[in-house]
This record gives structure tokens, C-alpha cells and sequence, in this order.
């Protein structure tokens, strides 16, 4: 289906990249220039967004697309496109929405770096290819502003390159989301050798309306693995969940998350919480049809089959409760903050696997409202405070920081899940409802809900640290509040990060019924009310211990161990360090990759140096039998012959300067010399 | 003036600007630079021949391109490395001072 407008889709990834194109031509000093079009661009995009969110929510069932060629070879035709559904457009509203807010907080937030110019390059860039990746009709094309968003984020986390450590995690992500886009690439591949086709939607031909998923299902992979079958659906979106995991900071991936926040807050923010975290969130959905059609398979051939889905729920589950336990240990800021948003993109990876899209799509639009908020606020924080980002040394800010503190309050109220008011406790409900209704275990549900007493501790824990107290450093006595282009912005995401929720709630389920295309019966609130209260008290319970814990006991100074510290004080050190999982990696796969070249190494010195080396004795001792022989017979003839021949070397050697310029000129002029030599005497 | 005359006018300017920064350049990336520029401009004529030639619908061209995009990217990875061993010899990659190799 086509109405027209899809087939002008690309105009909002294109807006943002032309900013990109003229921020990268803009020299150094011209600061105004380069902002102005970042800002421009990514309005620009917002209005075609919201324009186009209106045209999807006419009709939420149909998946407006528009296709296009982009080459052929030979008889392969390679063909991209626009696809326009609410999923898309929601999406596309949201970042274009809250990357303009960032956008103009960055404007505060970098205005004393040198690079202000190229900073903003970049971020158009990455709001470019982000958007494109939202209105990809085509796995191919959704791949290629995959790896650009990849590409945005390397250089964003290593915009201050000069620091090594800023570098090297710039390296660490890259590599790390590497490793999972490979088994994205390889499912990719394997989609397209099955169906020949790449395309999401194509008027019955495509991945989704046509009859290919069918076939992926029916056909079986001969190998079993532990007694379990595979069919090849379940086999092609576990590879391509892979990228996923990689892209969204999902455990085993996760290392690189919490490195990232070496790049300046605004790019926390806006890459590594709000948007391109939630791009693998988003990619599972998109292909949502893909990933849940081995769900009617219960056994193959005898064998039970496992569901691709049940992956996704466990690997969400593990990431939800492992982020939640690291952050109660860290001090750095944003790094608690880092920790958690793993845990909240595990909450909506095991909404997917759980069954319910549209409560991850629902918990993924809220969280990027008040993540961002959060950021933006710990932005707002390191900038008045000196660049100082340890909670320790903090506190006491609540009185200089007034508007960052309120609205920093409310993003955490809306992350802990404080009933009714926030927009978090509603999607977060969403998600708990679609876990305790998931037949195969009960672990995702006690999973999430551990997370719900740990996300509500660590958030107390931040929030009495760095704003109540007394101020435990030079630098946190003497912080003033942030300019209004960096407070303006924050109210207008806590004013998002309270009012969504309530697109959403169970009494008036809108979002729910636009983004599944199908009306929502409303529910009323006492229905499943039980787990409701059981998710209250839990909340009550973490900000009580919490409040118990940092509140009322406030730190002394910058020194003094942290409560848990005390009682505990080898287990916070292990939680301190992420669960030491940075040092299993360095210990195994670093170990492995290092035994490579050493053996590589061993071999080529012991076994071929010792092969070489015999040869080279056999032709010495052939040489020494030869030498006597000579010595005694035909040198002096030849001396003088080889006196001449040593002369003439001399002579040439001269012109033998080292300089490559040289070379290459004369490699130049000999080559125009040989093109004359062939037009005009080629002939004779 | 048709298309294959526009695509083999631009492919010369590419070549030309290859060639002046690989000659004129004194800095060891910039010549390498100006190098793949010229591999490219070779590239663009293939893929014009091919276009406007007897069998555009054969895909040798795309499959010749291809090719040598492989070799070039190699290729740069070899010469990257020399770069950075020449920085690690002498702490600079200016083509003028690396005449150690003279006869």
C-alpha cells in the first residue's frame, strides 16, 4: 500500500544528515552555524514525524511502505524502502523529540570545548542514521543505519580522545557490538538465502505479508543440540537477536555500557540511554512476527523445540536483575545511571520475550523521557559542580540546584516506579502484568520484581547523596545552577516524563490499541490489582530501606565508607566491580586471543626457523666446499670483471636517494612519456 | 557531450587530484590518500565502460570494481601499517625525512 507520503519517509532521516553535511563543512569557530542547523535539521525531521504520525494513526493496522530499487546484478534486483506503521512513528516522534531537547542542552553543556562544531556533526549525524533505522522497510537498509548508529556512538564516546580512557572505551563498544552485529549479519544473510527477500512489507510479497515465515517454519535444522530441536525461524531470529543483545547492552554484551559514559553527558544521554540502547529493542519488535512464529511449535521430530522467544524473556530477566544489583555499588553518577538502563532494557527485552511488544515499545518511549531526564540532570550536575562526578564527594546540591533537583526528583520518582503519578510505574505495570501472565516459568516475573525493590533503593541511595547532605567538596560548595538553555530542557522532559504514562494506563490503553493496530478493551484499575500492590509495597520497600540507609544518616565527608561498605565490605566490592565480569572476559577470551599470536609466534621460530635454518646449513656447507674450490681457481679473472660492475652500481646508486617523491615523480613522467609513446607512436 | 564523456571527465579530475596529492604532499597518509583517489578514478572508469559499453547487463564491471575495493582496502591496511612503523622509527611520517633506504 502507498498513499504518496511514505514515499517522502526519508526525508526525516535526510534532514538531520544535511545538518550533519554542513556541520562537517563548517570550520572551527563557526559555532552558531553548526548548532543552528543540528536544531534546524532535527526540527525540521520532529514536524515530518508528527505529520506522519498522524497519517499512521489514520489507519494502525495497514503498514504504509514504499519500495525502491537500489541496484541490480545481473538478475538480482537489490530493493529498499519506507515503511510507515505506529510503531515507527512513535519512535520516530520520540527521538526526534528528545534528541532536539538534547540538542539544545548540549548548547550548555559543551559551550567551552574547542570541537563545539564538530560535536554537533555528529549528533545530526547520529540522529540521521537512528531515524533511518526507524523507517527501514528493508532488514538491509535498517542494517546499514545499524552500523551507522554504531558509528556515531564510537565517535561520540570518544569525542574527547585525547583522554586514553575516553578512547579506549570508544574501542570497547565498537568491538563489543561488533561481536553481536556479526551474528546479526550472518542471520541477515541467512534470512535473504531463504526467502530472497529482505523486505519487511511488499505488498504480499514481503517478509511479513507474504507466505515466507511459514516455510522458515516448517523447515528444520537436522542438527539437535542437548536433546532441543531448531527450526529455522527460531535459528535465524536467535542470530539476529544477537545484534540485540549487542546494540541494547544485554548480558554477556553489556561490558561496554557503563565504559561509554566516558563521552560527554549530552551523548550519554541521548545515545547511550534514550535512543540507540532501545534500537535493539525496536529491531526485536520490528521483526516481532519473525521472532514469535515458532511459538505454535512445541516438539519436532520427537525432540521439544525451544522458542526463540524464551531466549529473549531469560536473557532480559538475567539483564534486568544483574543491572539493578551492580548499580547499588557504584559512585560515579552516571555510571549508576549507565547500570541502570541496562537493567530497564532488560525489563523490555523480557517484555518482548514475554509476549507483550507493545508493553516494551510502551516502558522504551517512558524510559527515554526520563532517562534522558536523568542524564541531562547528572549533565546539569557535573557541569555546575566542577566536572566532579563522584557521589561521595557531592551533596547538599538540593538548595544551590533548585530546578535541576526537582526535575531530577521527578525523573527518579518516574525510574523507581512511584504509583500513578509517573509515567514509569505504568509501563513498568504493563510489563510485570505481561510476565505473570507468561505460562512457561515464573522467573521472568520474580526477576523483575527483585529489580523493582533494587531500582527504587539505588535511586534513593543517588538521589540522598548527591542532593541532601551537606557538600563534601570544594567544588560541590561552590555549584550554581545551570543556565535556563540547560534547565528548559529538563522541565520539558520531566513534564514528558510524568504525562506519557498516561497514554497507557489500563483504564485508557490508546497506546496500546494504536501500536497493535487492534482496539484494547480498558481494564479497571482493580483488575490484576494484587500484583499492583505486591509492586507498590516493593517500591515502598526499596525507597524506605534507602531512605533508612542514606537520609537519615547522611555521609560526613568524601571518605567516610558507604553503609553497605560497612557491613559488607567484600560484596559491595565485588558489586563495585560490575560482578567482575570485565576481569573474566580479560581472563578467558583476552587470554585466548593473546595464546594466538604467541603460538603463531612459537611455531614460526621453533618449527619453520628450525626447517629454515637446516636448509640454510646444508647451502653453507655446499658453500664452503664451493669457496675452497674458487679460491684456488677462478677468482682473479673475475675480479676485475666484477671491479667494473661495482662501479657502474656506484654510479647508479646515486640516483637511488630514498626520497619517495622522487619515485614517484619519475614514475609520473615515465608514465605520460609511455601514453604519448602509445597514441601517437603506437601505430608504427 | 554524453554521459561516458561526463563520468570519464570526472574520473580524470578524480585522477589528477590523486596524483597532485600523492606527488605534492609531504605527508605519508595524504600521499596514500591521494593514492586510493586514484585506484577510485580507475574504479569509476570500469564502472562507466561497463555502463555504457557492448554488455552492460553481464555485471562484469561491478564484479571488476569489486574486486579491486577488496585490493585497495588490503592495500590500505598494508600501508597504514607502514605508517605506523615509520612513526614508531622516527617519530614522524614526513616522506622527505624517510630516505633511510638510500643507495
Amino acid at each position: 500500500m502507498n498513499d504518496g507520503f511514505t514515499a517522502h519517509l526519508w526525508l526525516i532521516p535526510a534532514l538531520p544528515l544535511a545538518a550533519a553535511a554542513i556541520g562537517a563543512l563548517t570550520p572551527r569557530n563557526g559555532r552558531a552555524v553548526a548548532a543552528g542547523a543540528a536544531i534546524a535539521g532535527i526540527l525540521a525531521s520532529l514536524a515530518v514525524s508528527i505529520a506522519s504520525l498522524a497519517i499512521a494513526l489514520r489507519a494502525p493496522a495497514a503498514h504504509l511502505h514504499s519500495n525502491f530499487s537500489w541496484f541490480d546484478l545481473g538478475a538480482a534486483q537489490v530493493r529498499l524502502g519506507w515503511l510507515l506503521d505506529p510503531l515507527t512513528a512513535f519512535m520516530a516522534v520520540m527521538v526526534a523529540f528528545v534528541g532536539m531537547l538534547i540538542f539544545v542542552f548540549s548548547v550548555g553543556y559543551m559551550r567551552e570545548d574547542r570541537n563545539f562544531a564538530r560535536f554537533f556533526c555528529f549528533l545530526s549525524l547520529f540522529a540521521a542514521a537512528m531515524l533511518g533505522l526507524l523507517v527501514a522497510n528493508s532488514l538491509l537498509l535498517l542494517f546499514i543505519c545499524w552500523e551507522g548508529v554504531g558509528l556515531a556512538s564510537y565517535l561520540l564516546i570518544g569525542f574527547w580522545f585525547e583522554k586514553p580512557e575516553a578512547a579506549a572505551a570508544a574501542k570497547k563498544a565498537f568491538i563489543t557490538t561488533r561481536i553481536g552485529d556479526l551474528g546479526f549479519l550472518l542471520g541477515m544473510v541467512w534470512l535473504y538465502n531463504s526467502t530472497g527477500t529482505l523486505l519487511f512489507y511488499d505488498g504480499g510479497h514481503g517478509l511479513f505479508d507474504g507466505g515466507q515465515l511459514g516455510l522458515l517454519n516448517a523447515h528444520l535444522i537436522p542438527a539437535t543440540f542437548l536433546g532441543l530441536a531448531l527450526p529455522l525461524s527460531a535459528a535465524i531470529s536467535l542470530l539476529l537477536f544477537c545484534g540485540a543483545v549487542g546494540k541494547s547492552g544485554q548480558f554477556p554484551l553489556h561490558v561496554w555500557l557503563p565504559d561509554a559514559m566516558e563521552g560527554p553527558t549530552p551523548v550519554s544521554a541521548l545515545i547511550h540511554a534514550a535512543t540507540m540502547v532501545a534500537a535493539g529493542v525496536f529491531l526485536v519488535a520490528r521483526i516481532y512476527p519473525l521472532m514469535s512464529i515458532d511459538q505454535a511449535l512445541t516438539a519436532i521430530g520427537g525432540h521439544p523445540s525451544i522458542h526463540a522467544l524464551s531466549v529473549v524473556a531469560a536473557v532480559g530477566a538475567i539483564t534486568a536483575l544483574l543491572g539493578a544489583v551492580i548499580a547499588v555499588a557504584q559512585n560515579d553518577i552516571k555510571r549508576i545511571l549507565a547500570f541502570s538502563t541496562i537493567s530497564q532494557l532488560g525489563y523490555m527485552m523480557l517484555a518482548l520475550g514475554v509476549g507483550s511488544w507493545v508493553a516494551a515499545i510502551f516502558h522504551l518511549l517512558t524510559h527515554a523521557f526520563f532517562k534522558a531526564l536523568l542524564f541531562l540532570g547528572a549533565g546539569s550536575v557535573i557541569a555546575s559542580a566542577h566536572h566532579e562526578k563522584d557521589i561521595r564527594r557531592l551533596g547538599g546540591l538540593a538548595r544551590r540546584l533548585r530546578v535541576t533537583f526537582a526535575t531530577f526528583a521527578i525523573g527518579m520518582m518516574a525510574l523507581s516506579g512511584v504509583p500513578f503519578l509517573f509515567s514509569g510505574f505504568w509501563s513498568k505495570e504493563a510489563i510485570l502484568h505481561a510476565a505473570a501472565a507468561w505460562s512457561v516459568s515464573r522467573l521472568p516475573l520474580c526477576a523483575g520484581l527483585a529489580a523493582v525493590v533494587l531500582t527504587a533503593f539505588y535511586m534513593t541511595r543517588l538521589i540522598c547523596e548527591v542532593f541532601l547532605g551537606s557538600p563534601r567538596s570544594e567544588s560541590a560548595s561552590h555549584a550554581h545552577e545551570s543556565p535556563a538553555v540547560m534547565t528548559v530542557p529538563l522541565v520539558l522532559l520531566a513534564l514528558g516524563a510524568v504525562g506519557l504514562g498516561f497514554l497507557g494506563t489500563p483504564a485508557w490503553p490508546w497506546l496500546e490499541s494504536k501500536l497493535g493496530g487492534a482496539p484494547v478493551e480498558p481494564q479497571s484499575l482493580l483488575e490484576g490489582g494484587g500484583l499492583m500492590m505486591l509492586s507498590i509495597f516493593l517500591v515502598a520497600i526499596g525507597l524506605g530501606s534507602g531512605w533508612a540507609l542514606y537520609a537519615r544518616r547522611a555521609r560526613a565527608n568524601a571518605g567516610a565508607p558507604d553503609p553497605i561498605e560497612e557491613r559488607t565490605p567484600r560484596l559491595f566490592a565485588f558489586l563495585a566491580a560490575g560482578l567482575r565480569i570485565d576481569e573474566f572476559y580479560a581472563a578467558s577470551f583476552g587470554r585466548l586471543i593473546d595464546a594466538l599470536p604467541a603460538l603463531a609466534a612459537a611455531l614460526d621460530r621453533r618449527v619453520w626457523g628450525g626447517c629454515v635454518d637446516f636448509v640454510a646449513g646444508l647451502g653453507n656447507f655446499a658453500g664452503l666446499v664451493n669457496r675452497e674450490a674458487d679460491e684456488s681457481g677462478l677468482n682473479a679473472g673475475f675480479n676485475s670483471a666484477s671491479e667494473s660492475l661495482r662501479s657502474s652500481g656506484r654510479a647508479y646508486s646515486s640516483r637511488q636517494t630514498g626520497e619517495v617523491h622522487g619515485y614517484l615523480r619519475a614514475l609520473a613522467v615515465a608514465f605520460v612519456v609511455l601514453a604519448f609513446l602509445a597514441i601517437w607512436g603506437g601505430g608504427q | 557531450m554524453n554521459t561516458l564523456q561526463l563520468c570519464l571527465i570526472l574520473s580524470g579530475l578524480v585522477f589528477g587530484i590523486g596524483l597532485a596529492a600523492a606527488l605534492a604532499r609531504s605527508s605519508a597518509i595524504l600521499v596514500l590518500l591521494g593514492v586510493e583517489l586514484m585506484l577510485n578514478a580507475a574504479n569509476l572508469n570500469f564502472i562507466a565502460f561497463w555502463r555504457f559499453g557492448p554488455a552492460p547487463e553481464a555485471g562484469t564491471g561491478v564484479l571488476f570494481v569489486l574486486f579491486a575495493i577488496a585490493v585497495a582496502a588490503s592495500e590500505a591496511a598494508v600501508g597504514l601499517a607502514l605508517v605506523i612503523a615509520l612513526y614508531r622509527h622516527q617519530k614522524s611520517i614526513r616522506l622527505q625525512e624517510a630516505t633511510r633506504l638510500r643507495g
